[in-house]
């Protein structure tokens, strides 16, 4: 099961209703995955500055001590926004790496889940509906983002193990269909340096990714690859700072619809998640082709 | 005649009104709306009843239809018309995959596309698809006619058996043991009397068509056949 939603607005009149609309098309997927729930927002940014999701593992944890601690380190004034269990730290640019060893030094535990210029990701344990509620996803703003409803079956319950998985700097991934020959490639991959923090199958695929663009493949050519090397069944949506691409395995068990309209590209595991979307009546609907790879954005 | 809003009628409930269809009943025609991709419309009714349906349904929408005339105005989800037994579904748009699965009897008409594993496993039933139909479509197809008024995906057939398949357009590849055969005078008489069943009178010469089936070769195990098990 799983579902996955996906939401990219070329009209901007509608960036202030992203999360609202992100929001009611998670919802609807609770039924295809009620154990846990995550989403990708690409919101605003600029490029003097990343944005690093950091995690912590309960709420009411003092993400402001953490970002002036941070701050101190890297010698630069880290503004931090909220969202329960899970803080944006703003960090200069060129700080990044500096800025990510110092929440792993001095965080009590709290990890960097993603790290972008627009990019922010949110994930925890729960049904979908009521973690979205938790970091006021229908008050978000931004021109595309992602989202996913997991039943769980190649790995436990955790927050570690919802998705999306950050795949590079404004990228993630998340998956729907389970993996066959993951814990090969999981031996394959971290012996060429790559640091698994779970026993999920999507968390490599994540990390089959971000090898594969670190060779310096672009992503579509990243996921090309992936349809000779990861086997079993699989849908998976990858957030990109301009947008969202689609791959669905060859033999396409897993479903995918897409929308279309002059305001955004929908896209849901099923018809029902882009249902309550604006002018969907007159949308041009249609199923993800097998083994193809479909990307949108602000090219 | 009754028009049931699924917005206010429970899905649940409005099957169950179907199910409790006596012979002989008043009301013989349901329209539906808002059905906004629900699964499992008109599911199991067992009545000579028409029920359409006003924009584009879930899954299984359909399934197990006895007697019934089911129009989709719209698309259809996974498995439509799935295991039918006897009656007419019509989907005016699109249908995703395996569309027919299973099916006994009827006749499935689908005026677009269907997408992977059309009239997967089919037991009986007719189906018209006027579009195209995606890989793996009539895997397994045991008895009944596909046919597919535009082309097929890969793997047309694969593992057929006494089911047969008419295709217009291109086949993108035939599956193991799946091969073309004669179309006979016979076949032509099949076609043309399923295509005006599907309300085309006239416009699609039966002749345009080839037909696909079994080469029988894989109904029984053989070792010379193992490379295609």
């Amino acid at each position: 099961m799983c579902g996955i939603v996906g939401l990219f607005l070329k009209n901007k009149a509608l960036e202030p209703q992203l999360g609202s609309m992100l929001s009611t098309m998670l919802g609807t997927m609770c039924e295809r995955g009620p154990d846990s729930a995550g989403f990708a927002i690409y919101g605003s940014g600029d490029s003097e500055h990343v944005k690093l999701t950091v995690r912590c593992t309960s709420s009411g944890y003092d993400f402001n001590g953490l970002a002036k601690r941070v701050g101190k380190e890297i010698g630069a004034d880290v503004p931090v926004q909220i969202h329960d269990t899970h803080g944006v730290f703003i960090v200069p640019a060129g700080l990044e790496q500096k800025a990510r060893e110092a929440v792993e030094r001095l965080g009590d535990g709290a990890k960097v889940v993603g790290a972008g210029v627009r990019m922010e990701i949110y994930k925890e344990v729960g049904r979908p509906d009521a973690v979205a509620k938790r970091f006021h996803l229908e008050e978000m703003t931004g021109s595309h983002g992602i989202g996913h409803t997991r039943m769980a079956t190649e790995s436990a319950v955790t927050t570690q193990g919802a998705h999306p998985f950050s795949t590079g700097r404004d990228q993630c991934l998340v998956h729907n269909g389970s993996l066959s020959n993951h814990n090969a490639i999981r031996r394959q991959l971290q012996r060429k340096g790559l640091h698994f923090e779970t026993e999920n199958d999507t968390e490599v695929a994540a990390g089959y990714l971000t090898w594969r663009l670190n060779e310096g493949d672009s992503l579509s050519d990243a996921l090309k690859h992936s349809l000779d090397d990861l086997d079993g069944f699989y849908t998976f949506v990858v957030g990109t700072e301009d947008g969202f691409g689609v791959l669905r395995d060859p033999i396409a068990c897993k479903h995918a619809v897409l929308a279309e309209t002059d305001d955004y590209v929908a896209f849901g595991t099923e018809y029902r998640a882009l249902a309550g979307l604006p002018g969907i009546e007159t949308a041009r609907v249609w199923e993800a082709e097998p083994a193809t790879v479909y990307f949108w954005g602000r090219h | 005649m009754p028009t049931i809003d699924l917005e206010v009628t429970t899905l649940r409930e409005f099957n169950q009104m179907l199910h409790d269809l006596t012979e002989g009943a008043n009301d013989t025609h349901f329209q539906v709306v808002n059905p906004r991709g629900r699964h499992a419309i008109a599911a199991g009714v067992d009545a000579p009843v028409t029920i359409e349906i006003d924009g584009n349904a879930g899954y299984y929408c359909a399934g197990m239809n006895k007697n019934a005339n089911v129009i989709v105005n719209g698309s259809a989800g996974v498995g439509v018309a799935e295991n039918m037994m006897s009656g007419r579904v019509h989907v005016k748009g699109d249908a995703s995959s395996s569309a027919g699965a299973t099916a006994c009897g009827g006749l499935l008409v689908i005026d677009g596309n269907a997408s992977a594993r059309c009239g997967i496993s089919a037991r009986g039933i007719n189906i018209v698809v006027k579009g195209s139909v995606g890989h793996m479509s009539a895997f397994m197809a045991q008895a009944g006619n596909i046919v597919i008024l535009g082309d097929a995906g890969e793997a047309l057939g694969d593992s057929i058996y006494e089911a047969r398949v008419f295709v217009r357009g291109t086949v993108k590849s035939l599956g193991a043991d799946c091969i073309e055969k004669p179309l006979t005078d016979e076949h032509k008489k099949t076609l043309s009397a399923l295509l005006r069943e599907a309300g085309l009178n006239g416009e699609v010469d039966p002749s345009e068509f080839r037909r696909y089936g079994s080469a029988r070769k894989l109904y029984h195990f053989h070792m010379d056949n193992l490379e295609a098990y």
